[in-house]
């Protein structure tokens, strides 16, 4: 009973013991702050790069990839059919995107990844619906700014909304307003040629560098939205939007004034149909503007064709985007032959998509499939490159490896997990992690040899007493046992208060961003270099309970010290201490 | 003054034989006790008198177990309880042996109440103090109330005055009833008032309650209130002195 009374009061008592308690507090209040913003991250990111990938991902081993994606996906099925729930074919090749920013007039160039999809099977195993933008609400500040413009509930297609139609009619408005006084101007100009009212003349400007047809001649032309197919002997032959098909197209600057000065540099490429004429422009990609979308779709992602605006009045930054539905871009990339060619078509941007993850939505298209390989001359034989696959239950996945391994030839395509294919990304994240897990138990550590350096000193300045209860009969375990619940209590006391502190700490970690940006003057945690909007964390209870834990029986080993010395003390010589 | 009732012959209660203990400090080897021994009966109230460093405290501890001899015996109602274990050293000292000393040392965290229930709270573990915090509550009070200190019961030492610390400290030593009570100059750090009042209090408690008191010090008159005196000088006895009229 003395134990425990003395036990007590001491913590009662002893102010400089909470020099203890604050350090073990602080300390388990960091470990819990950072291992669960650390899991918080981890667990997002693992989710984005899960969703977007699926579980298993088969990939043939070359760009051309493998025919007959009917008769692959059921071998697939033969061989691990009950533990899929969803499978959907794709072709992914990186490529080059053209686009011009309406602001500016530039046109740029990107490197793209395309992925050629079908939207109903990649909604089955992963969360398309999510990512696009007609299907979600706008919201800034956490207020709805635009509705979706489809109704959630809907399958994804590649038709363009109302609303894109409208900005792709106000698009061709313009240029026939353009175009009727380039031509205008022209014919002011040159009143020898024959005025060109219509559109359909097929212009010759081997002399002229003024008055350039714009692309829109194409749009009367065609009934069909097939191009001429090209004289491009392969069976493999790309159709489709091809430009390299399509008739000479001139481009004029869209904002620039109808000056004659030849623009731009030449585009020389040595298939290309223009002949190498010096004043043709570059190829722009609202050249072939007609009423109809293309036949080539794409989701484009948010990254590749926006740019962040600080408004500011506001301090507010604001999401441009270059490309709207309802544009046209251009796509190069190669063809399925061996060796590839490259080509070039255009395609209609029907929507744009964010999946949280910076990578993918700076770099990827969505493509429809029967374009795509209709544009690389994969669709005679219906050749795909990989197939994404969802499991019933990820568990599953070394069974369903092994069993599709033997489905397919060695060495004809490669089957990987999401997470092979990640491996990199993931694991990188778990060694951080793990390596600032060790660094912050250091902290503990440190807390513990200050408990140990106070105890010493309670032990020193408690010695006449522990000569008495010695004297009054007390056994030296019995000593050493106050001490250690001493050690015990402080330690209990303060991982406690650090579980409080930190748990309390993560519930408002936005809140308290918000306070440090505003106190520092500069964002902390900035969207733009991170993938997140708001700081992301996930609390294990587990992790909780072995950090305050460890950090109590930390506290327990820094009083051992102390307390052997205290058992130990001669009772006379204690009695006698000054 | 000696009543000779209390000079019984036959087996005293506890007896020091020949004790020898010598301090190492360094370099030095301090021979404190050479061969002292000492013995009461049950009941006695002896002093032992000596100059500082005449080793009395040391020959006190050494009865009390508190300290173990380089030579010689102790022994308790004729069995020898110098040897003993730690365990069995621990209980004698809390059953058999109450200790009071020059400087009270009072444990400052506890109430005077709870101080006084120390010797208890030791003996007992936590659950059988709480099964009998009752009685223990009870002796506590009454030996409080012995002394003279019920009206202090919940103050801390630090509230208290230097004779109030030291009754306090005998309603420590005393509360677990033991048999006998080592006095280390209990009135060495009081005045002589309060000195008087307190070797008042002693002869009280060993006229009523039989209890043998041996006490140190190193003031003449204090010892000459006992029942008998045993000089030690350098470390030996220098022989029995009884007061008698001549």
């Amino acid at each position: 009973m003395y134990k425990l009374l003395l036990c007590i009061r001491y913590l009662k008592t002893r102010y400089i013991a909470l020099a203890c308690i604050v350090s073990v507090m602080l300390g388990v209040a960091t470990m819990i702050v950072v291992n669960s913003v650390m899991a918080g991250f981890s667990t997002e990111m693992r989710d984005r790069l899960h969703n977007f990938l699926s579980d298993i991902v088969i990939e043939s081993r070359g760009t051309e990839g493998i025919p007959n994606a009917d008769v692959q996906m059921d071998r697939v099925r033969e061989a691990a059919g009950e533990y899929i729930a969803a499978m959907t074919p794709t072709i992914e090749i990186p490529g080059m995107m053209t686009f011009t920013d309406p602001w500016s007039g530039e046109t740029f160039t990107q490197p793209v990844q395309i992925q050629g999809i079908d939207p109903a099977g990649k909604a089955s195993v992963g969360p398309l619906h999510d990512y696009l933008d007609s299907f979600n609400p706008v919201i800034e500040d956490g207020k709805t700014v635009r509705e979706p413009l489809r109704n959630p509930g809907d399958s994804v297609g590649w038709e363009l909304t109302s609303a894109g139609m409208e900005h792709r009619r106000r698009n061709q408005e313009r240029r026939r307003m353009y175009l009727r006084e380039i031509q205008s101007l022209g014919d002011s100009l040159l009143p020898g040629r024959k005025p060109s009212g219509s559109a359909s003349d097929s212009p010759d400007f081997d002399t002229q560098p003024a008055p350039q047809q714009p692309g829109s001649a194409v749009a009367p032309q065609e009934a069909a939205p097939s191009d001429a197919p090209a004289a491009v002997p392969d069976a493999a032959a790309p159709e489709f939007d091809s430009l390299l098909t399509q008739p000479p197209e001139q481009s004029p600057e869209p904002s620039s004034e109808p000056s004659p000065e030849p623009s731009g540099e030449v585009n020389d490429m040595p298939g290309d149909s223009t002949g190498g004429n010096v004043f043709l422009a570059d190829q722009q990609p609202q050249d072939s503007i007609r009423e109809e979308p293309l036949e080539t779709r794409v989701y484009i992602g948010e990254g590749l064709v926006s740019f962040q605006v600080r408004d500011e009045e506001t301090g507010r930054t604001r999401k441009v985007m270059m490309v709207q539905p309802g544009d046209d871009v251009i796509f190069s990339t190669v063809t399925a032959k061996r060796p590839p060619e490259v080509t070039k078509f255009q395609a209609t941007v029907v929507d744009s998509f964010r999946s949280g993850m910076g990578e993918y939505d700076g770099s990827i298209v969505l493509m429809n499939l029967e374009s795509l390989q209709k544009n690389r001359g994969m669709h005679r034989n219906n050749a795909i490159t990989s197939i994404h696959i969802k499991l019933h239950d990820y568990a599953n996945a070394p069974q369903v490896l092994k069993a599709l391994e033997q489905a397919f030839e060695p060495g004809m395509v490669s089957i990987r997990t999401w997470e092979e294919k990640q491996g990199l990304l993931l694991s990188a994240v778990e060694v951080e992690t793990a390596i600032l897990n060790v660094l912050l138990f250091m902290i503990i550590a440190v807390a513990g040899f200050g408990i140990l350096a106070i105890f010493y000193m309670i032990v020193v300045e408690k010695t006449r007493d522990i000569g008495i209860l010695k004297s009054l009969g007390a056994s030296s375990s019995g000593v050493m046992s106050i001490f250690l619940s001493y050690g015990l209590g402080l330690g209990f006391v303060g991982s406690s208060a650090g579980v409080v502190l930190g748990l309390l700490f993560v519930r408002y970690i936005n809140e308290i961003e918000d306070v440090l940006s505003w106190i520092t003057g500069r964002k902390v945690f900035d969207e733009k270099i991170y993938y997140f909007f708001e700081i992301p964390t996930s609390v294990n209870p587990w992790m909780v309970f072995w950090v305050a834990a460890g950090a109590t029986g930390i506290a327990v080993l820094a009083s051992i010290l102390p307390a052997r010395r205290a058992a130990r003390l001669h009772p006379v010589r204690a009695l006698r201490f000054e | 003054m000696i009543e000779t009732e209390t000079l019984k012959v036959g087996k005293p209660l506890i007896s020091a034989d020949a004790i020898s203990k010598t301090y190492d400090k360094g370099q030095v080897k301090v021979p404190v006790l050479r061969g002292a021994g000492l013995s009461a009966q049950r009941g006695e109230f002896i002093s032992v008198i000596g100059q500082s460093g005449s080793g009395k405290s040391t020959l006190l501890h050494v009865m009390g177990l508190l300290d173990s001899p380089d030579a010689g015996e102790v022994f308790l109602d004729g069995n020898r309880i110098d040897n003993l274990a730690p365990a069995a050293r621990d209980q004698l000292r809390n059953h058999v042996f109450g200790f009071i000393f020059q400087f009270y040392h009072l444990l400052p965290e506890l109430s005077l109440l709870e101080n006084v229930m120390a010797p208890l709270m030791i003996r007992h573990s936590l659950l059988g103090f709480w099964k009998n915090r009752r009685e223990i509550r009870e002796a506590a009070l009454q030996i409080t109330e012995e002394v003279g200190l019920s009206h202090r019961l919940r103050h801390r030492p630090s509230e208290l005055s230097g004779g109030e610390m030291q009754r306090g400290a005998i309603a420590r030593a005393l509360v677990a009833r033991p048999e006998i009570l080592l006095a280390d100059e209990p009135t060495g750090n009081l005045d002589a008032e309060t000195g008087a009042g307190i070797m008042e209090l002693l002869q009280r408690l060993n006229r009523d309650q039989k209890l043998t008191i041996i006490m140190v010090t190193h003031d003449e008159s204090i010892a000459a209130q006992a029942h008998r005196t045993v000089r030690l000088k350098e470390g030996r006895i220098q022989g029995v002195a009884w007061e008698d009229a001549a």
